[in-house]
């Protein structure tokens, strides 16, 4: 630790090499040693588990946590109107997101429905060129002829009120964070949980404090929106060239002049990356905040999931999908724009005329877009008032797909029968059973205790005390039996994504146009808000537990496969290389020398594929896959349930923080050394 | 006439609580034995020199040596741990925020191994930043900035972005931009290092240039011992952060100070950089020497034609004054003295 404490210098090679060998040999040591107490601990476990195993009652309707909570929901449904708490605090809070809300929706309604899709359009020239334009109209026009209009634009009031509180408010704490090292400091575990946080937990503390409707949609949206926006400002913040800072400073910058001629310019494209990624989160919420009587696009899907049509639900999903994608088409456009350009360019460097060709073309573009862009934001802005004015409505022709994805549905459900039933069959009897069969069945003590004993193995002693402490918690919620259910769902999920997302992975790795090919997929993937997957999932196992496993694979896959492909990639070339020309098979390069190096990639990628697969595991509480998810949705329509609800609600963050932190040492595995 | 840069007694030292390790028994432990006791880095022990107005000072060291860290304590870019620097006799460690950024924005500027230029602007918004930071109206600090732009031959180049430029292009950039402020100091911290072999002659080439024209007074940072004797008017030699010696070229590879700056200029070959003086030796009684005597400053290699064709000896004067003679038997060693390069 002393070598990080002061700034690197330039040893004498011997040296260096002469401590690296005097480290190694208590190293290795320190493995056999590890590896006898990984099989201590195993086997103390199956030994304990038999001998302790309990009947796995069923968890009580009325525990003590539950009644509590009852009581602290009267307790504010009472005092919400006299507790200086609310009178002065959360009411207030509520009324100005309120009007936010009003105001954003008086825009976007005051433009009318031609009026709306021309500024869609306006804005996508502006910001991201011809192209993008073209798509963003298209895409509005499409939520006119799904028959979606209001739906739409309603989803779109709430995402864009959440996103500009957003970046209001979280490009300035990222800015300071990168600056300042103790504000980092404290919010990074305060960012840490609220990123593990699965969308559904936010809900019932926020109909608690805001009631339902807009605002409590905008500020869970917020809520869960505004790590994304402060952790990318920062890092953009903080990946500025110290060497251009130094030399600004070197030439008598000021600390403000630095921060706005200097960091903010350069970290512009990172920035406008985090409002893209604030805006994709933002508008997967909002789908979900329909929960709490949000209205829009989720609505539709919500109706329709609880009546299983899953056709009805398709004309919604589809409109969502192309609100992500409209709106992620601009927002990158907008990051990968840079300053214009004017048209004089000429690279002098014979050596680079490749690139020079390519660097022309873009060039010319940047030109254009420099010289017109004033002249084209006014012409758009004189269509978009003339049509916002002109009195035309979204009364288009409508196309619905529910009809054929219903019949493609059933078609599916008759045909497909036999091999959805086998598989599901196999998965649910062979895997999830047995294994909900064993946690249902432990004890909770001994599951704490198992627990802090792995996760000090895996990730040190302080991560496994939190998590530890968490499942003691689950514990004390009286939500023992669900919460263990959802934990071998979720277990069974992240091993079904690992084992396919690192077989992908490693093809996409390995073949180029595999990656090509499955590039435009991931993406498309990523995009999607989390709601929409429970569709396709639900159209081809209907409502069950197995249901809640496919769509949490289909979620988390992508960004595995990513990980995957990002860690064998990242293999430097020479030693790849020096395998090779040593004579090693493709095989042997994978397992001896690309596998073990990525081995960093594929840990982190086992650690955000349990939080993604968490929060939609929870999410299949909406299509029968029952325990928590379930328990949150019932607290929502039933207000004797409320308790239980919100108990879930919690019992799902300290699940979170507790796959989280057992999986956290995987963040530091560097590798091998 | 006092020195432009001075610099007494400066040290700095990284990790904690460094201000322990100077004028303590600690300060005179190596480097290695330092850091395993305090964990402290000594990046610069105990330097002192003095650079005079319009000099080229060279300082030359390997990577770790602490050159970098004391080219960046000049301006407090790094602050020191202790020691005094004074700029045109005004201490630089007593100075506020605002008279040290007066100094920096006025009186010293830098050019940067990385380049450090700003992406996102042109390359005359980036030579003119020093000038608009100055608060400099924006006519004015483009036709400066357009100047400076001419004087390291990039015309026309104005309204490019960096990343569309050559490396060797975008360190002309740094330069025009260090220059734009007229400064009466240049710091070069291993400006050229990063560039291709070819443009790094070329950049030296116009670092001469540029000095003969606007007669700076430079420090210059390099790893490189062939830049630092094309370059440096004086050199200072830095290991582990100690200066193991300051001389002209001649000085090192004729006297060098100890065995590690021997080793350094081995492979110098000497009859470039020495002078008659190193070879000359006294005349014997009654010798008769060539009518045309050779200045002792003349480099051994430019009076290797006068001394071979000569029959007799030829003498050497300092000015008007004889001060020794040389001849091919004097001559001969100093062309092969050399580190033989390529094996036999």
């Amino acid at each position: 630790m002393t070598a990080t404490a002061t700034p690197p210098t330039i040893q004498p090679d011997g040296r260096v090499v002469a401590v690296a060998g005097e480290g190694a040999a208590p190293w290795r040591r320190g493995l056999t040693r590890r590896r006898v107490l990984w099989v201590v601990l195993i086997a103390a476990t199956v030994g304990a588990y038999l001998g302790f195993r309990t009947g796995g009652a069923a968890d009580s309707d009325d525990a003590a946590a539950f009644r509590f909570f009852t009581d602290v929901r009267n307790w504010v449904d009472e005092n919400r109107d006299t507790s200086p708490l609310f009178l002065y605090g959360f009411n207030y809070l509520r009324l100005g997101v309120r009007l936010l809300v009003d105001a954003v929706q008086a825009g976007l309604y005051g433009l009318g429905f031609a009026g709306l899709v021309a500024a869609a359009g306006a804005v996508a020239l502006v910001l991201a060129g011809w192209r993008t334009a073209l798509v963003a109209v298209g895409g509005f026009l499409a939520f006119g002829f799904l028959g979606l209009w209001a739906e739409s634009v309603d989803t779109l009031v709430l995402t864009t009120s959440a996103v500009l509180l957003a970046v209001v408010i979280g490009v300035p704490i990222g800015v300071l964070a990168a600056r300042v090292n103790w504000v980092s400091a404290i919010l990074r575990p305060v960012l840490d949980v609220m990123q593990i946080m699965p969308t559904f937990a936010y809900l019932a503390p926020m109909t608690l404090l805001f009631l339902i409707g807009e605002p409590a949609a905008v500020i869970a949206t917020l809520i869960y929106a505004v790590p994304a926006t402060i952790r990318i400002t920062e890092l953009g913040i903080r990946e500025v060239s110290p060497t251009t800072v130094e030399a600004a400073t070197a030439l008598g910058s000021t600390s403000r002049q630095l921060l706005t001629k200097v960091r903010l310019p350069m970290a512009r494209p990172t920035i406008v990356l985090a409002v893209n990624q604030t805006i994709m989160m933002a508008l997967s919420m909002v789908v979900i905040t329909a929960l709490i009587d949000a209205p829009g696009l989720g609505q539709n899907i919500i109706r329709a999931l609880e009546r299983v049509n899953v056709g009805a639900a398709f004309d919604a999903g589809l409109a969502i999908v192309i609100m992500a994608v409209v709106l992620d088409r601009i927002t990158t456009g907008a990051a990968r724009r840079r300053p214009a350009a004017p048209a004089r360019h000429q690279r002098p460097t014979a050596a680079n005329g490749v690139e020079r060709v390519g660097a022309g073309r873009r060039d010319r573009w940047r030109a254009a877009g420099g010289r017109n862009r004033w002249a084209v934001a006014a012409g758009t802005l004189v269509v978009v008032v003339v049509l916002a004015v002109l009195p035309i409505s979204e009364d288009l022709p409508h196309f619905s797909f529910a009809v054929p994805v219903n019949e493609l549905t059933g078609w599916i459900e008759l045909h497909w029968y036999d091999g959805t039933e086998w598989v599901k069959n196999v998965v649910s009897a062979g895997l999830l059973d047995p294994l909900e069969g064993v946690l249902t069945s432990t004890p909770w003590w001994l599951f704490v205790l198992v627990v802090a004993g792995f996760g000090t193995m895996a990730s040190g002693v302080r991560a496994a005390v939190i998590a530890a402490l968490a499942a003691a918690g689950i514990a004390g919620l009286g939500l023992w039996q669900h919460a263990m259910q959802t934990l071998a769902t979720v277990l069974v999920t992240i091993v079904l994504t690992m084992a396919v997302g690192i077989v992908l992975g490693v093809w996409s790795a390995r073949h180029d146009w595999f990656a090509a090919g499955l590039r435009p997929v991931l993406d498309a993937a990523q995009t999607m808000p989390s709601f929409v997957y429970l569709l396709p999932a639900l159209a081809l196992f209907g409502a069950s537990r197995f249901t809640a496993i496919v769509a949490g694979f289909v979620y988390a896959f992508p960004p595995v496969v990513r990980l995957v492909d990002r860690g064998l990639r990242d293999v430097p070339a020479a030693v790849v290389e020096a395998a090779v020309s040593a004579g090693s098979t493709p095989r042997q390069l994978l397992w001896k020398v690309q596998l073990p190096m990525a081995r960093g990639g594929l840990l982190l990628a086992a650690n955000q594929g349990i939080v993604m697969v968490l929060a939609m595991v929870v999410l299949g509480g909406l299509v029968g896959a029952g325990a928590l998810g379930y328990d949150v949705v019932a607290g929502f329509s039933q207000r004797e349930d409320f308790g239980k609800g919100l108990a879930a609600g919690f019992a799902i963050v300290l699940l979170g923080i507790l796959l989280d932190r057992l999986t956290q040492g995987f963040h530091h595995a560097k590798g091998p050394r | 006439m006092t020195s432009t840069i001075t610099v007494e007694h400066l040290w700095k030292v990284f990790g904690p609580k460094p201000e322990r390790v100077v004028g303590t028994e600690l300060a005179d432990l190596p480097r290695a034995e330092l850091r395993a006791r305090t964990g402290c880095l000594a990046a610069v022990r105990d330097v002192s020199f003095a650079v005079e107005a319009g000099e080229v000072f060279v300082v030359m060291g390997l990577s770790g040596s602490g050159k970098s860290t004391l080219v960046r304590c000049l301006t407090r870019l790094i602050e020191p741990t202790s020691g005094e620097i004074s700029i045109d006799g005004e201490a630089v460690r007593a100075m506020n925020a605002r008279r040290l950024r007066d100094l920096r924005r006025h009186r010293v500027a830098m050019v940067f191994q990385h380049f450090g230029l700003l992406p996102h602007r042109s390359v005359l918004d980036n030579v003119a930043y020093g000038l608009e930071i100055q608060g400099l109206g924006r006519a004015e600090r483009h036709r400066r900035a357009g100047e400076m732009l001419t004087l390291v031959g990039l015309d026309g180049h104005e309204n490019q972005y960096p990343e569309q430029l050559s490396g060797g292009m975008q360190q002309r950039v740094g330069l025009a931009r260090a220059l734009a402020i007229d400064p009466a100091v240049l710091l070069f911290d291993e400006p050229f290092s990063a560039l291709d072999p070819l443009i790094r002659r070329d950049m030296q080439t116009e670092v001469r240039r540029l000095h003969a024209e606007v007669g700076k007074t430079l420090v210059f940072i390099t790893h490189d011992l062939a830049e630092a004797l094309t370059l440096g008017d004086r050199i200072a030699v830095l290991r582990d952060g100690d200066v193991v010696q300051i001389g002209t070229p001649e000085d090192l590879v004729g006297a060098p100070a100890d065995d590690y700056v021997a080793d350094f200029v081995r492979d110098v070959p000497r009859s470039d950089v020495l002078t008659l003086r190193w070879i000359m030796r006294d005349p014997l009684d009654g010798e008769t020497c060539e009518d045309q005597p050779l200045p002792a400053t003349t480099v051994i290699r430019d009076a290797v034609p006068r001394i071979l064709r000569a029959k007799l000896p030829v003498q050497v004067v300092d000015g008007d004054r004889p001060v020794g003679v040389v001849d091919a038997d004097r001559l001969l060693p100093a062309l092969i003295s050399h580190h033989r390069q390529v094996p036999a």
